[in-house]
């Protein structure tokens, strides 16, 4: 007698079914576990006083009139924390002389960018914590702002940090005839047939996830249990120990619903920190919950480079150089993986091309601006819209169809594995296949013909195509590969399986989801490998008490390693089971196969008595350990850690037609079509659902969204008003699609898809408005491509807008250098 | 402090609460409506939407005293008694229309009301209708099926529910 039912009848592959998501259903109907949900007996609530000054010494803080105020319970400064509260962490020393000159969470002795905590109120209610931050007095002494990177880094600039000699924390570079990986790039740009410089500008975003960052924090004893809407769990419990000398088996860090991260919630902030010192001096649970307003300003930002771009070719149109150099704003302080972001794009630059000779270079710069971190893609898209807006200059600069010019240089299918100009080595890949679908999807050479009659005819309504054949590198990442690039950690990720008596399954993995869907998709893994039904499989996540190891969820690593641990853990399990069943069975393991959840004896008919157990049957007599092979553990539980030796390669094509209507400056999307390749799916369903968001994402940095700053270091976009995050009208309906070349890589033959379509999306979309107005004389535009910009662009035969460093105040570029706080408002 | 009563998802409430409480402050922190949430703090992301005396209300660009008297529905208060989801839970469920579902709540408040005024709108009158609701997961793209196939649901059985 066994206490479980039956396998399945139907015993149909999970894996590549649209399975709806078991992570709905709380969801829903609103019973939900965000952080700020959360209330513990005797919790205070903070409320945190942030600095409206970019750069300036602290004189003087007064707090006794806000400690008086009712309901207040205690009112800490950096002073009282500056012995316990260390530095936000930073780990990614990119070079070994790379500055890093600490980073408070509560400042001390100066703020270096608006929004910087200065100080922070406990009381009985969040109302009254709120009420109390007007008490605190605080004297600044206003230092100058630091805003333009290139003014940053020349002789005389003010020094964000005063423990510095510079604003440059760091160059870092590669060249590939050093590197052994190509031909040294001065030969190549010494003598070219044709060469084609650019400089892009990528504006600074904001993540703008949907939930605000919130944390709760409950001493025990001398540890502390954290609930936190961060994507990294494990990370977080490992750097609160390190930074606030807790023994890392004291603390505790809880992830429950989070809603959205997209990067934001990768690092490890100083608002988790400080929750914590408050929490642990008063003996009691804490909660701090940001506003939007100060997610904007304080939360990391994104993006914000300065792209230098060189590329040289044959006149036949064969490339034969690629030259960049990046300034990468850091903002006021490193977090987490700040420096590194950037230096994830110097591999993929040379993209889908067969470069010969490559040289990147990146200097990582101080302003006294938000912090920049991790963005969705973080890196990749910033690469990716150097390489194929350059393409398409290097197509007009030789007369050439863009897309004729990208074939003639990319990898085809034949050449897979093939190893870049940057050493990274592709392991599959079909560029001519998803091109061939896209094209034809978007009817490409209608589309054509109609821009040509629109062009003949001066409609003013210009027809523009563009084009995004780009690559990613996902799964992050190979320790080793971690380990050459400085990173302090490894890219491993865990997972165990663990068989329940009535032979239900819990696995436990060390991802961290924030609405992708693992739950769903592990499960049909962990059905799929161990016979058993879908529902009867449970992930549980997101607890470092529960799921013990585990690197979290970024980089769209989470299916890519995290699953393969998953696949390694149930291969051990159908292991154990195996020599269970062929005891039980009677015969020999070699003798039996696995199928469908059950072994059968091979060349017994089916359905004779003895001749099959199924995995419920086995979980049974394992737990009841009756009758077990002689030193067998009664436990089919398994657990393994992955590392990958490779990244993976997504790859796809997407194009956009676009209407500019010139007398207006508005872009209108008119088709957008993705044919991604993300190598097997597990399910079709999720993967369309993270195209479409990444793709909303790609085109709001093409359109909509900027974070900026007036000439004093304000932050104008500091509410949902001006920083704008696309609405519903703002997009179109995407056409989406796939073609399926398995990543050899991994067992699963999966290569990640959380990044693909905000990676591919920005230079689709720039492409065509550029493609639409460069009968007019325009050549780039910068981003986003607001009326404005694209207006100005017409009439100006410029980019439309000057960088928003150098004093921009409003939307559209207006080029001023004052200041202003109502340009955007 | 001023006295209010309320009925919420079919509980009443008397609350003494300050005049400027603001609504959604009210549903989460004195009633334990935890399932409607705050987004933003300029009554841009439609996370915090709820229904009053049938309309939907941003619940953070109201006063807790303004709905004196009112009937509100949440998001806890959506499915039937026994369960049963809404046709735009279900639709949503069905739909992949939520990813990290922060905004779903506010966002299904504000598709019910939509369906009330519109019961068969095309895909611009949707996405007009969505407005003042901010996702970023989902591109819209799976909102706005989900929106069609609940009004294609709600027509068939005879309206709202």
């Amino acid at each position: 007698m066994t206490a479980v039912a039956d396998p399945p009848a139907e015993t149909t592959a999970e894996i590549g079914k649209s399975r709806l998501r078991k992570e709905d259903q709380h969801l829903i109907t609103g019973r939900t576990t965000w952080t700020d949900n959360m209330s513990l007996p005797g919790m205070v609530h903070l409320a945190i006083l942030r600095s409206p000054m970019a750069h300036a010494t602290i004189t003087s803080i007064d707090t006794s009139e806000a400690k008086k105020r009712p309901g207040v319970i205690a009112v800490f400064t950096g002073q009282d924390f500056a012995e316990t509260q260390g530095n936000v962490p930073c780990a990614w020393p990119v070079t070994p002389d790379m500055v890093n000159p600490g980073a408070p969470s509560l400042a001390v002795t100066q703020v270096n960018h608006v929004g910087e905590a200065v100080a922070v109120i406990a009381a009985r209610d969040k109302v009254s914590a709120q009420d109390a931050l007007e008490a605190i007095d605080v004297e600044y002494e206003p230092l100058p702002a630091v805003l333009d990177m290139e003014a940053a880094i020349a002789d005389g600039s003010p020094l964000v940090h005063p423990n510095t000699t510079s604003n440059r924390s760091y160059t870092w570079a590669f060249e590939s005839g050093a590197a052994g990986t190509g031909a040294p790039i001065d030969d190549a740009i010494a003598s070219p047939e044709v060469t084609v410089t650019r400089r892009f500008i990528q504006q600074r975003l904001i993540p703008a996830f949907m939930e605000p960052r919130s944390t709760v924090v409950q001493p025990i004893g001398e540890g502390v249990t954290v609930w936190s809407a961060t994507q990294i769990p494990h990370i977080l419990r490992t750097m609160l120990a390190l930074t606030l000398g807790i023994p890392e088996q004291k603390v505790r860090v809880i992830a429950p619903d989070v809603g959205g991260g997209f990067g934001g919630k990768i690092p490890v902030t100083p608002e988790e920190i400080i929750t914590t010192l408050v929490a642990r001096r008063l003996g009691k649970p804490a909660k701090y919950t940001e506003s939007r307003s100060e997610s904007l300003m304080s939360a990391h930002h994104g993006r914000d480079q300065i792209q230098d771009v060189t590329i040289t070719a044959k006149r036949d149109g064969t490339v034969t150089g690629l030259d960049v150099h990046l300034f990468a704003d850091m903002g006021a302080y490193l977090r987490l993986v700040g420096p590194g972001v950037p230096l994830l794009g110097a591999f993929m630059f040379p993209a889908i091309y067969k470069f010969p000779a490559y040289r990147f270079v990146c200097e990582g710069i101080f302003t006294t601006k938000t912090p920049t971190d991790a963005y969705r893609g973080a890196g990749r898209p910033e690469a990716t819209f150097g390489i194929e807006r350059i393409m398409d200059e290097l197509a007009v600069e030789l007369g050439r169809d863009p897309m004729e010019l990208r074939r003639q240089n990319w990898i085809t299918h034949e050449e897979f594995p093939f190893t870049t100009v940057c050493g990274l080595t592709y392991d599959s890949g079909n560029y001519e296949a998803a091109t061939a679908k896209a094209l034809e999807l978007i009817g490409w050479d209608e589309l054509r013909r109609e821009q040509a009659e629109r062009r003949e005819r001066k409609d003013p309504v210009q027809l523009g195509l563009g084009i995004s054949t780009f690559t990613e590198m996902c799964g992050l990442a190979p320790s080793r590969v971690l380990g050459s690039l400085d990173y302090v950690a490894g890219g491993w990720e865990n997972a165990s399986v663990r068989v329940l008596a009535t032979g239900k399954v819990e696995v436990v993995v060390g991802t961290s989801p924030h609405g992708q869907g693992h739950e769903t998709a592990f499960s049909q893994i962990v059905a799929d490998k161990l016979g058993v039904a879908f529902d009867d499989v449970e992930v549980i996540h997101g607890d470092t008490q529960s799921s013990v190891k585990g690197m979290d969820s970024y980089g769209s690593r989470s299916l890519v390693v995290g699953g393969i641990a998953i696949v390694q853990a149930t291969d051990k399990v159908v292991a154990k089971a195996r020599r269970v069943a062929a005891h039980l069975l009677e015969a020999n393991e070699d003798d039996l196969d696995f199928e469908a959840g059950s072994f059968t004896v091979r060349g017994v008919p089916g359905g004779s008595a003895g001749s099959s157990m199924s995995m419920g049957e086995i979980a049974f007599a394992t737990f009841t350990a009756h009758n077990l092979p002689d030193g067998m553990e009664p436990s089919l539980d398994s657990d393994a850690t992955f590392d990958p030796e490779n990244f993976s390669f997504p790859h796809g094509t997407h194009l956009c037609a676009v209407e500019v209507d010139t007398e207006t400056g508005a872009s209108l999307i008119r088709s957008y079509v993705a044919v991604d390749d993300v190598g097997n799916v597990i399910n079709p369903m999720i993967v369309e659902g993270q195209v479409h968001g990444g793709l909303a994402q790609g085109i709001a940095q093409a359109l909509y969204e900027e974070a900026v700053y007036d000439a004093e270091g304000n932050l104008v976009t500091g509410g949902f008003v001006d920083y704008l995050v696309p609405a519903a009208p703002d997009l179109p309906e995407f056409t989406t699609d796939r073609t399926v070349t398995a990543a050899t890589s991994n067992p699963l033959g999966v290569k990640g898809v959380g990044e693909a379509g905000t990676i591919a999306a920005t230079p689709a979309v720039i492409n065509a408005v550029v493609d639409a107005l460069r009968p007019l004389g325009v050549t780039d535009i910068r981003m986003p491509a607001t009326p404005e910009r694209v207006w100005r662009a017409i009439r100006e035969g410029t980019t439309g807008g000057d960088r928003a460093a150098s004093g921009t105040i409003a939307y559209g570029g207006a080029r001023t250098g004052t200041t202003a706080g109502g340009g955007a408002a | 402090m001023t006295r209010i009563n309320v009925n919420v998802d079919g509980i009443s409430y008397t609350d003494e609460v300050e005049p400027r409480t603001l609504l959604v402050h009210y549903l989460r922190e004195q009633l334990g409506k935890i399932g409607t949430v705050v987004g933003c703090d300029t009554s841009n992301c439609g996370a915090c939407t709820v229904a009053l005396d049938g309309q939907s209300v941003k619940s953070c660009t109201l006063l807790a005293v303004q709905a004196d008297g009112g009937d509100i529905t949440t998001v806890e208060g959506l499915a039937a008694e026994d369960g049963t989801l809404h046709p735009v839970q279900q639709a949503f469920h069905d739909h992949h229309a939520l990813q990290c579902g922060f905004c779903t709540p506010g966002m299904m408040m504000a598709v019910r009301d939509l369906l009330q005024d519109n019961p068969d709108p095309s895909e611009a009158e949707i996405r007009e209708g969505i407005e003042g609701n901010l996702c970023r997961c989902t591109g819209y793209q799976n909102i706005v099926r989900a929106v069609q196939a609940a009004a294609a649901n709600l027509s068939s059985t005879g309206g709202q529910s």
